[in-house]
């Protein structure tokens, strides 16, 4: 009881003699209850710049009050107060027990802004010092993202270069790509078994590249079954799929001198729900028994489904996505697996465009780049920790730096 | 210009997404919003083209009496019921106890959970095919699969206590997965972050142009 009431008296004497602004926090405090709860307000409250933004926030840090404790602890939240142009305080927001730090927004860079924290107990608020007025500054260049820009635009330089060396007409070593070879022959297959062809583009909308890598490999494909005049199934989980995939197949078959074979009942819109659109294609695979199935595209827990289905009926399938988590499916299940990188490259490959190769050639820098980056970091970290050598964890920690992209 | 205006509107977007990217100040910390915005209005729109198509090929499945012409009917039946109900009962369409609600949590889950519930089945196949010792590496994903999969259930550990901590199951299992399959992983998420890089240019510079409609 008596450390309470010591508490009392330090309280209102950190209360009393503070400025206006938080002496209207201050007023709040309930001093003729018998059972008041007294605690110490949070001290040495910071409003600091929040970096990298458009002037838009403060960041406030403080420590909290010696009365925020996890047992037995007094403080029950925390409430943020701000006074804009040195008006009137008003609360911003009420934070849980143990917060020390809060970035407040929603600012303009034309006003200065000053900070009051004040710790809540049952018997009321004991508020902190008023910060000093500051105003938040605009920045033009986030330099947290330096190193991300420089390797970027080391590998993107790489891709231009190769791109404009295979334009002057430099000949490119591109590997074999399995899952590529087999596309006509998988093509070739259901036109001699008079079945037709299944392209399933994934369960994503436009805006997921691997969604447009889907289509711009049916762009190529389109082409092969426009001239062997075989029977294509492409349901599709996206309005906007829909509309380009149907563009896709009309241009490819145009180009192959096939427009009248073009069908716009092709592409179909089923559903955006997952296991409705599975349940569709499913039924599908089992009533048609499409010769070949292309699963390209971005796939989720419905990839094996699909995958085993089409494996059920006999079907040769080709399977193509950037989901780690979904190739074991796809390679189990699958007779070809276009694993991650191959699915973006495919429509290169296959159109075997010199400028289109020239940019795989240009990944290959940022392979070895990598490749080199892993080496010294894993030399780095073994010496660093097996012989206790600081210079090594220098190495380590700057890698991490420069390639974190948090 | 049918073609070069949409790839003349890839061009400036793809370079305006990456500047943004670096640039806090407005406008283009705001871009990121205004395209996502912009997006979903486009998809909102043309989430009719899609219903259109799909009540225009049940109709015409349904008057030519095609092959399983019956599921057509399933289909707009429940298009037509759930549209309906949801207009119906305006804004607490998502309330309990409506119509709406009902359908979703009484038909439309059960259903999809069902679809899920396949998975299963399919996992245990395709492991079989998968996990069949026919070559090394087949027979070296068999065995990091065992490992695995008994370290993961409490027998693992009761039929490997006699040896040391390192080497009882559960570890090896925790093993497996944190160094040789991240390691795996990462190698090909750095391939396909790689990929993505050069896809994009590709689009950007209009050296990809197959989305849009055929060849070069």
């Amino acid at each position: 009881m008596s450390f309470h009431i010591a508490f009392l008296l330090l309280s209102v004497s950190l209360i009393v003699p503070s400025p206006s602004a938080q002496d209207e926090v201050a007023d709040s405090v309930a001093v003729s209850d018998s059972a008041l709860v007294v605690a110490a307000p949070p001290t040495s409250v910071i409003a600091s710049e929040h970096e990298y933004d458009d002037g838009e926030a403060l960041d406030l840090s403080w420590v909290p009050s010696i009365d925020d404790q996890l047992v037995g602890g007094l403080v029950i939240a925390y409430r943020v107060y701000r006074s804009t142009n040195g008006g009137e305080l008003e609360m911003i927001e009420e934070l849980i027990p143990g917060a020390n730090q809060f970035t407040s927004g929603e600012l303009s860079s034309d006003s200065s802004y000053s900070y009051v924290v004040a710790a809540v107990t049952t018997s009321g608020e004991f508020a902190s010092n008023a910060t000093a007025p500051l105003s938040p500054e605009t920045e033009w260049l986030n330099y947290e993202k330096k190193w991300l820009f420089l390797i970027g635009l080391l590998i993107a330089g790489a891709v231009m270069y190769f791109i404009e060396t295979a334009r002057k007409g430099k000949k490119l070593f591109v590997r074999k790509i399995a899952g590529l070879e087999a596309i006509d022959d998988a093509v070739g297959r259901a036109t001699e078994m008079g079945r037709s062809i299944l392209f399933i583009p994934g369960i994503q909308d436009m805006d997921d590249v691997q969604t447009l890598a889907g289509l711009t490999i049916l762009g190529r494909i389109a082409g092969t079954i426009a001239e062997y005049d075989t029977k294509l199934f492409m349901p599709v989980s996206r309005s906007l799929v829909m509309t380009a995939a149907r563009e896709t197949i009309k241009a490819s078959f145009q180009t192959a001198g096939r427009p009248d074979k073009y069908s716009d009942d092709m592409v179909s819109y089923v559903t955006d729900e997952q296991f409705g659109y599975v349940a569709h294609v499913d039924g599908i695979m089992v009533r048609e028994k499409p010769a070949t199935v292309f699963l390209l595209g971005a796939f989720f827990a419905e990839s094996l489904i699909l995958a085993e289905t089409g494996n059920s009926i006999g079907a040769i399938q080709i399977a193509g996505t950037a989901r780690p988590a979904q190739l074991p499916f796809f390679i189990a299940a699958c007779d070809f697996t276009l694993i991650g990188e191959e699915l973006f490259a495919a429509s290169a490959y296959l159109s075997n465009e010199p400028r289109a190769l020239g940019s795989l050639k240009g990944q290959d820098v940022g392979k070895a780049l990598a490749m080199i980056v892993i080496v010294i970091g894993v030399l780095a970290a073994t010496i660093a920790s097996a012989w206790q050598v600081e210079s090594m964890q220098s190495i380590v920690d700057t890698l991490n730096s420069v390639f974190s992209t948090n | 210009m049918r073609r070069e205006i949409p790839l003349l509107i890839t061009g400036i977007v793809g370079v305006v997404f990456v500047i943004q990217y670096f640039i806090p100040h407005w406008p283009f910390n705001r871009m990121n919003a205004w395209f996502s915005d912009w997006f979903s209005i486009v998809q909102a729109c043309a989430i009719w083209l899609g219903a259109l198509n799909l009540i225009k090929i049940s109709i015409q499945k349904i008057a030519k009496k095609k092959k399983d012409w019956i599921y057509s009917v399933v289909i707009l039946v429940f298009f037509l019921l759930i549209t309906i109900l949801g207009f119906a009962e305006g804004e607490e369409f998502r309330e309990p106890g409506t119509g709406f609600t009902w359908l979703y949590e009484f038909v439309y889950t059960p259903l999809s959970s069902t679809m899920f519930a396949i998975l299963a089945f399919f996992v245990a196949s395709a492991s079989y095919r998968a996990f069949r010792a026919r070559n090394l590496e087949a027979t070296l994903l068999l065995a990091a699969a065992f490992f695995v999969m008994l370290g993961r259930v409490p027998i693992g550990d009761v039929i490997s206590g006699f040896m040391p901590q390192g080497a009882q199951l559960s570890n090896l299992a925790t093993w497996i997965m944190t160094f040789p399959q991240t390691a795996g992983q990462r190698a090909i998420m750095i391939g396909i972050a790689l990929g993505i890089v050069s896809t994009s240019l590709r689009i950007i510079l209009g050296i990809e142009r197959s989305h849009l409609g055929g060849g070069d």
